[in-house]
């Protein structure tokens, strides 16, 4: 009986020793795994589709490959609920493994799935919500963000309306963090007589009394940050009480997400950007045309930011020749942000987020009848964001 | 504030007034003869507004669009009230909010799996594009003037309807007290069959009217529902009355507290505080003013259910 078993036993090593040696082989050749975290449930789940969608025409154009090694992209859904994010980000980390965690469209989502992310060392990289304590005193070298910070496109529009000679302007926002965030990024570049300012309830739809308000004061301009539906509402409640020959400015209010809602109403409307589907350069016409030709939408920032980073990524891991297990190797080649972005200008400052160019855009109708935001003038320079100062990057 | 400004704020509230007694007027039919607590009564408002676009696109005319959405709204809630609700009247009321939670649930989705998560517009009529200059450099949309006066026509046909007809005269003692009606002779399931499908459609109605001003979005029935709670409380559960005046009185108290709310605050307190504190007032204002009617008629201002 003895020696049968240790036969057994010694049978059952051999076998586990002939299994293994062809997964070590395997594991070598093992596809490289990215988590990409798009929301696809609730009222604002176009933005992620933009996003997936921006990302996946990013791993079409690198031939799903990424430095040479073949590039999975495991779709998470996080559902706008920050614990669905934690749970299924968690499962990707734990049970699938994946290299790289990217995506993610809102604020608190980031803020919840931060730490799960970069303590387990693996990289985090935001195609779009950029709060503001990551950029300063929570800057982390396991995150990188090909966005912005959130503020910065309010601030881009409060220097806007200064350089435009607006006196007086009507700043308009819902009562909620980001909407009094958007007043006060407007304010810190602003100058001029801020009129008065205006919150609504986050579930207001109807803005008429706010639009009688504004046309009482007759300001020279209103600022605004009505994201989604309600910046469909505002746009085209703002056309249809004869207000447009006050100059509309906004944030995160009309871009090609919700154009398509808002359609001739947005006309002229203005907003302040990183990206515009006209910037003139060869990599963004590229991206354009084949984001165009295959999903068969005007593509928005959201999806500009997320091919971006699946550029980004697979420069960085071509720099590495493939391996991703020298962490402290594969930050530098990720920071060298050694691409060609669809924005032009593109670097990473010492808090591991972009130093590039805003513009003020103006949406236009096409030829072919589709409606997107056009770039009017530069208003920042290659510019590095506010909170970057307050970054002590600490050592990975 | 000058006196035109109060004039176009009136006239804002009097028009959130009219889509709130729309939707309302269903529900309090609903609850009020029925004993049935339909928190998916503003799903068919989003539905109204989902039809309109899907119909104004496929048409390319609103008026073909408003047309083929009444029925499509009365179909779907004759639908629901077959296939659920009927088989809720005799549950008590959690069953039931947890039943209509689930339509509201499963409705929400549905229309994103159907039209997509991007929020829809229907474009508004050719004929009522334009806008009268109601002050200086501000237009009232003749659309909303629409709003206003479809929606007072629709309540004089209620009116007409409920107090003039046999059916209303049925209703009307079915909210006072069901089981004697049908202790009557009178086929009660086919009675709240009918004020179901027609409450839909009305919510229906009110949803295609918004639609062209607001954005159509899924879920974007939910917020009014809750007003419209508020407008069937105070005024008295069953009263088609109750329900007209209160939806007028939040109107007007919720567009006029939220521009003056925060005026009002400016005296006490320093204008950026005011601001916030004066937005936070103003939502709260109508549930103040439940509050406040409740304490002194606690049936609603015409109550109608016999005790």
């Amino acid at each position: 009986m003895m020696s049968i078993q240790f036969g057994r036993r010694h049978a059952l090593g051999l076998a586990a020793g002939a299994l293994a040696a062809p997964m070590v082989a395997r594991a070598q050749a093992a596809p490289v795994k990215i988590g990409l975290v798009a929301l696809a449930t609730g009222p604002a789940a176009t933005l992620g589709t933009h996003l997936r969608d921006g990302f996946l025409l990013g791993m079409r154009h690198l031939d799903g490959k990424l430095g040479g090694r073949a590039a999975e992209v495991l779709l998470i859904d996080d559902e706008l609920r920050p614990d669905a994010a934690v749970t299924k980000v968690r499962a990707a980390l734990e049970r699938d493994k994946v290299d790289f965690v990217v995506g993610v469209v809102f604020s608190n989502i980031l803020a919840a799935i931060m730490r799960p992310v970069t303590d387990s060392q693996t990289f985090l990289i935001s195609t779009n919500a950029g709060p503001s304590p990551f950029a300063g005193r929570g800057c982390n070298p396991y995150f990188f963000a090909t966005s912005y910070v959130n503020d910065q496109n309010h601030a881009v529009m409060g220097k806007a309306a200064q350089d435009a000679g607006y006196g007086r302007v009507m700043l308009l926002a819902p009562n909620y963090q980001a909407g009094r965030d958007a007043v006060a990024g407007f304010k810190s570049e602003y100058k001029g007589t801020v009129v008065d300012e205006m919150f609504t309830p986050l579930t207001q739809m109807d803005f008429s009394a706010e639009l009688a308000r504004i046309a009482a004061a007759r300001p020279d301009a209103v600022f605004t940050f009505m994201p989604g539906g309600l910046g469909v509402a505002i746009v085209r409640q703002y056309r249809q009480a004869g207000l447009a020959n006050i100059p509309f400015l906004s944030a995160f209010t009309v871009d090609e997400a919700s154009l398509p809602a808002q359609g001739e109403a947005a006309i002229g409307f203005q907003t302040g950007t990183s990206w515009t589907p006209t910037l003139p350069n060869e990599q963004n016409a590229r991206f354009v045309r084949d984001f165009e030709a295959q999903f068969n939408y005007v593509p928005a920032s959201y999806a500009a930011h997320a091919y971006d980073a699946a550029i980004l990524l697979g420069s960085a891991v071509t720099k590495t020749g493939g391996n991703l297990a020298d962490k402290s190797a594969l930050r530098n080649a990720i920071k060298a942000a050694d691409f060609r972005s669809v924005r032009g200008n593109f670097a990473f400052g010492a808090n591991h987020f972009p130093v590039q160019d805003f513009w003020l855009a103006k949406v236009a109708q096409r030829p072919d009848g589709k409606f997107q935001t056009e770039h009017v003038r530069k208003v920042y320079d290659n510019v590095t964001d506010p909170f970057a100062a307050q970054c002590r990057m600490p050592a990975g | 504030m000058s006196l035109t400004l109060l004039l176009v704020q009136g006239l804002n509230g009097l028009q959130l007034g009219i889509l709130l007694f729309l939707v309302a007027a269903g529900l309090t039919l609903v609850f009020g003869v029925m004993d049935f607590i339909n928190l998916a009564h503003g799903v068919q408002y989003m539905l109204g507004a989902y039809f309109a676009a899907y119909f104004a696109a496929q048409t390319d005319s609103f008026w073909i669009a408003l047309l083929l959405a009444l029925p499509a709204t009365l179909l779907v809630g004759l639908v629901l009230e077959f296939l659920v609700f009927r088989h809720l009247y005799d549950r008590d009321h959690m069953a039931q909010v947890l039943a209509t939670f689930g339509v509201i649930l499963i409705l929400n989705d549905g229309v994103k799996l159907l039209f997509g998560s991007a929020p829809l517009q229907v474009p508004m009529p050719a004929a009522l594009t334009g806008g009268f200059p109601i002050m200086d450099g501000l237009l009232y949309p003749h659309y909303r003037l629409a709003i206003i006066a479809g929606g007072l026509a629709t309540a004089g046909l209620l009116w007409w309807l409920v107090e003039r007809t046999r059916v209303g005269m049925l209703i009307r003692a079915g909210a006072t007290n069901a089981p004697m009606v049908a202790a009557l002779g009178v086929d009660i399931r086919r009675l709240f069959m009918l004020v179901f499908g027609f409450g839909a459609m009305l919510a229906g109605f009110a949803g295609v009217m918004a639609a062209p001003i607001l954005s159509v979005e899924a879920g974007m029935g939910d917020n009014l529902l809750i007003l419209a709670f508020v407008v069937i409380v105070i005024g008295g559960i069953g009263s088609i009355r109750g329900a007209f005046l209160a939806a007028l009185l939040v109107g007007l108290v919720e567009t006029l507290g939220r521009t003056m709310a925060p005026d009002l605050m400016r005296l006490f307190l320093d204008p950026s505080a005011a601001r916030q504190v004066g937005a936070a007032l103003a939502s709260m204002l109508i549930y103040i003013a439940m509050a406040a009617i409740l304490a002194f008629r606690p049936a609603g201002l015409f109550p109608v259910r016999a005790s």
